[in-house]
């Protein structure tokens, strides 16, 4: 009696945590892989079998949108795990202003992504914005950054690097900061400069730190969407469209029915390209 | 509500509802239970909601009705709610009907968003009222599903074509163009005199889609079956050549357009318009309040024409309807509900409208008349009502409008994508929303 109470007393302090993750996540999930079967209306529904996904499939835009999502999360998500690292090792190092720069650096990510969408969309405005008015001051003639089809997509990555570059720097200042100092003391001893340092100690140490930001900065690059709609809205016509945002166009279109089926296809591509990933990443990771 | 239905509603409530329904507050309170009067009680108070969308032009029509109706009946009142516009507003009235949640009356727009509604099941059945016998035909097509009538108009109708800037006109000696390739010879001069042609402000995806919109009067000259044919399944835009057209109409003007037009806005247009850095803006006439307000001394510099079709002789204008006022099916108040519908659909109740809303365009209820005092700009329309040559947009004949146009437009606009491929792939647009829909014969 004592024994089954005593194992029914520690899952009580479970309960709040799995009824909240229950209503707020399971039950959805489920709902949406079922509301994805049918035409569905919000008030009725018929069930239509697999009709979504066919049609989902056949959306003359989804090429471009898988295209462009691969693109984007590996472009933003490369340019993190680079931009984090060194960022980390120079606010790990030896200068006088450090805390105010790390605060900088971090500065981007507590702006309102919708407000960075607009603020840059002004700025990028070929003959008004800020960037191209102050390049034809040294007289080069700045491109339209969000209106030429082919380098819209790498604007709006820059802006997301931008932003998001600060996270990976704090992820890669504690993974340093982390390393104990004897390496450095037995590199020191064995002669090693700066960039063995970095090369030799840092880079293979901070391993857990870039595995992190590696799965962070691709599973959000795959999923993108807020910044991506603030900035372009796919355009202009659908050269920047990727799932998320060819998703919401479903729904905006009163596909209800539609836009979920496509949430699940997003859902599955997202798993099928981060497990492995994750898998293979952890198993390269080696114990300080 | 079917047992299937109710759980939809609770379901889709769950998900959808909770943010919804926090952020507008206190506004679902007017329906409480404090707020019995029954149906017929003449001299009891009652509260009638309304709910409109956030525009200014709205709120305005709103408070102009709201006070003349309540002046004319002391004993009911009138609280307007606001909700958003565009995708959103649309999402927001189908959340609040599918729950159970929805003012007496509602502005909505007519045409094909309407039948979205549903409104067999949700709005009330206006077809034997009196009142109806007040509204044109025209404009009735637009308001009715499956035979019956559901709303009345509360505005103006609208016109679509090409607004104009008359100083730049009358500078370079040129005419308003009564076929296509009088326009695009203009389009030529203005090129050549160093200023830009035709204003597009495709950062507003949205007004892309004008020019093969506004042209449906020209399709329908040529191939008057092509709204039902079309909603049957029977004629593409691909496969006609006269919808094509319309198409072919955009491919050529790509290359007229502000450097900038990806970038620009919707208001930054009309200002450009107004200012006389453009030539010509291809615009529903809805934009005129919004022209009058910011530019009131450009005003007389503006004018408006149809879009032309091939033959000079057969000019016309498409014509977009107003929104119309609908009740809900389940309101505790259907007869003062319906003396508010009764009052909006007479002479009486569009003067009250004129009063604080400019029309941009004629009134489509019987007898009324706009006021004097419009803009020129408007009365350029007149002559296309007088001489019966109008026709309604095909959002208003059909219910079959692709969420894509507008990506699709912006492409051809831009010089990225052909006529003939831009139409097929709007093909493919809208087979999916009729399929989505569950129309027959898709």
């Amino acid at each position: 009696m004592s024994k089954v109470f005593k194992r029914i007393y520690t899952y009580q302090f479970l309960l709040p945590a799995a009824i909240v993750y229950t209503v707020i996540f399971i039950v959805p999930t489920l709902m949406s892989f079922f509301f994805s079967l049918t035409r569905w209306t919000l008030s009725d529904w018929d069930f239509i079998g697999l009709r979504n996904f066919t049609t989902f499939f056949k959306e003359p835009s989804l090429s471009i949108g898988f295209k462009n999502t691969f693109i984007y999360a590996v472009v933003t998500c490369s340019l993190k795990v680079v931009g984090g690292l060194l960022l980390g090792v120079f606010l790990t190092g030896k200068i006088k202003t450090k805390d105010y720069l790390r605060s900088v650096v971090f500065f981007p990510t507590l702006v309102s992504t919708i407000a960075v969408g607009i603020t840059f969309s002004m700025m990028m405005h070929p003959t008004e914005g800020l960037i191209n008015t102050t390049l034809a001051r040294f007289g080069i003639e700045g491109p339209d950054w969000l209106g030429d089809t082919r380098i819209a997509l790498l604007s709006v990555a820059m802006v997301d690097v931008w932003k998001g570059v600060g996270f990976a720097t704090i992820i890669y200042i504690a993974g340093i900061l982390s390393i104990p100092e004897d390496y450095y003391e037995a590199l020191q001893i064995d002669g090693g400069g700066a960039w063995n340092k970095f090369w030799s100690i840092i880079v293979p140490l901070s391993r857990p730190a870039t595995n992190a930001v590696i799965i962070l900065a691709f599973i959000g690059g795959l999923r993108s969407f807020d910044l991506i709609w603030a900035m372009t809205q796919g355009g202009p016509g659908f050269a920047t469209d990727v799932i998320a945002s060819i998703i919401y166009k479903q729904y905006q279109g009163g596909f209800y029915g539609l836009s979920t089926a496509g949430n699940v296809i997003l859902f599955l591509f997202v798993s099928i390209l981060v497990f492995p990933l994750s898998r293979y990443l952890n198993r390269k990771e080696v114990d300080l | 509500m079917s047992e299937r239905t109710k759980i939809a509603a609770t379901l889709t409530g769950v998900l959808l509802l909770g943010g919804l329904l926090a952020g507008c507050g206190g506004a679902s309170d007017k329906n409480g239970p404090g707020n019995t009067g029954s149906a017929g009680g003449s001299q009891e108070k009652v509260k009638l909601g309304l709910l409109i969308d956030n525009t200014q032009d709205s709120a305005n029509i709103a408070k102009a009705l709201t006070d003349a109706f309540e002046a004319k009946y002391p004993n009911i009142t009138i609280e307007t709610e606001t909700r958003p516009g565009g995708n959103e507003g649309d999402n927001f009235v189908k959340t609040r009907l599918a729950t159970g949640d929805m003012d007496d009356v509602l502005f909505y727009n007519s045409g094909a968003q309407l039948q979205a509604l549903n409104p067999d099941k949700n709005l009330l059945d206006l077809t034997n009222e009196p009142f109806e016998a007040n509204v044109l035909d025209s404009f009735k097509q637009t308001v009715s599903a499956n035979g019956k009538v559901y709303g009345v108009p509360y505005s103006s109708s609208i016109g679509g074509g090409w607004l104009y800037n008359k100083k730049i006109y009358a500078k370079l000696g040129l005419s308003v163009p009564k076929t296509w390739s009088e326009l695009m010879a203009n389009n030529d001069k203005l090129k050549a005199a160093g200023i830009t042609p035709i204003i597009g402000s495709y950062k507003d995806t949205w007004t892309s889609q004008i020019i093969v919109l506004a042209d449906y009067y020209n399709v329908q000259e040529q191939d008057p079956n092509f709204a039902s044919d079309y909603t049957a399944n029977k004629a593409k835009y691909a496969t006609t050549p006269a919808a094509l057209r319309s198409f072919q109409k955009l491919e050529q003007t790509a290359g007229y357009y502000n450097k900038d037009f990806l970038a620009t806005t919707y208001d930054a247009g009309l200002k450009m318009l107004a200012e006389g850095k453009g030539a010509q803006y291809p615009m529903l006439t809805f934009a005129i309040p919004a022209l009058m307000q910011n530019n009131p001394d450009q005003m007389n510099d503006i004018g408006f024409f149809a879009q032309p079709g091939d033959s000079p002789d057969k000019n016309g204008l498409t014509v977009w309807m107003p929104g119309a006022a609908y009740i809900y099916k389940n309101t505790e108040h259907p007869e003062e509900a319906k003396k508010l519908l009764s009052f909006i659909a007479s002479p009486e109740g569009m003067a009250a409208v004129a009063k604080l809303s400019i029309p941009a365009g004629p009134y489509v209820v019987k007898g009324a008349v706009m006021p004097d005092n419009v803009p020129q700009v408007v009365k350029d329309m007149l002559p296309y009502f007088d001489q019966g040559k109008t026709a309604p947009a095909l959002e208003f004949l059909s219910p079959l409008k692709g969420p894509s146009l507008e990506q699709i437009t912006v492409e051809v606009g831009a010089g990225k994508r052909k006529a003939e491929d831009a139409a097929k792939l709007y093909d493919q647009d809208v087979e999916k929303q009729a399929q989505q829909l569950g129309l027959a014969g898709w």
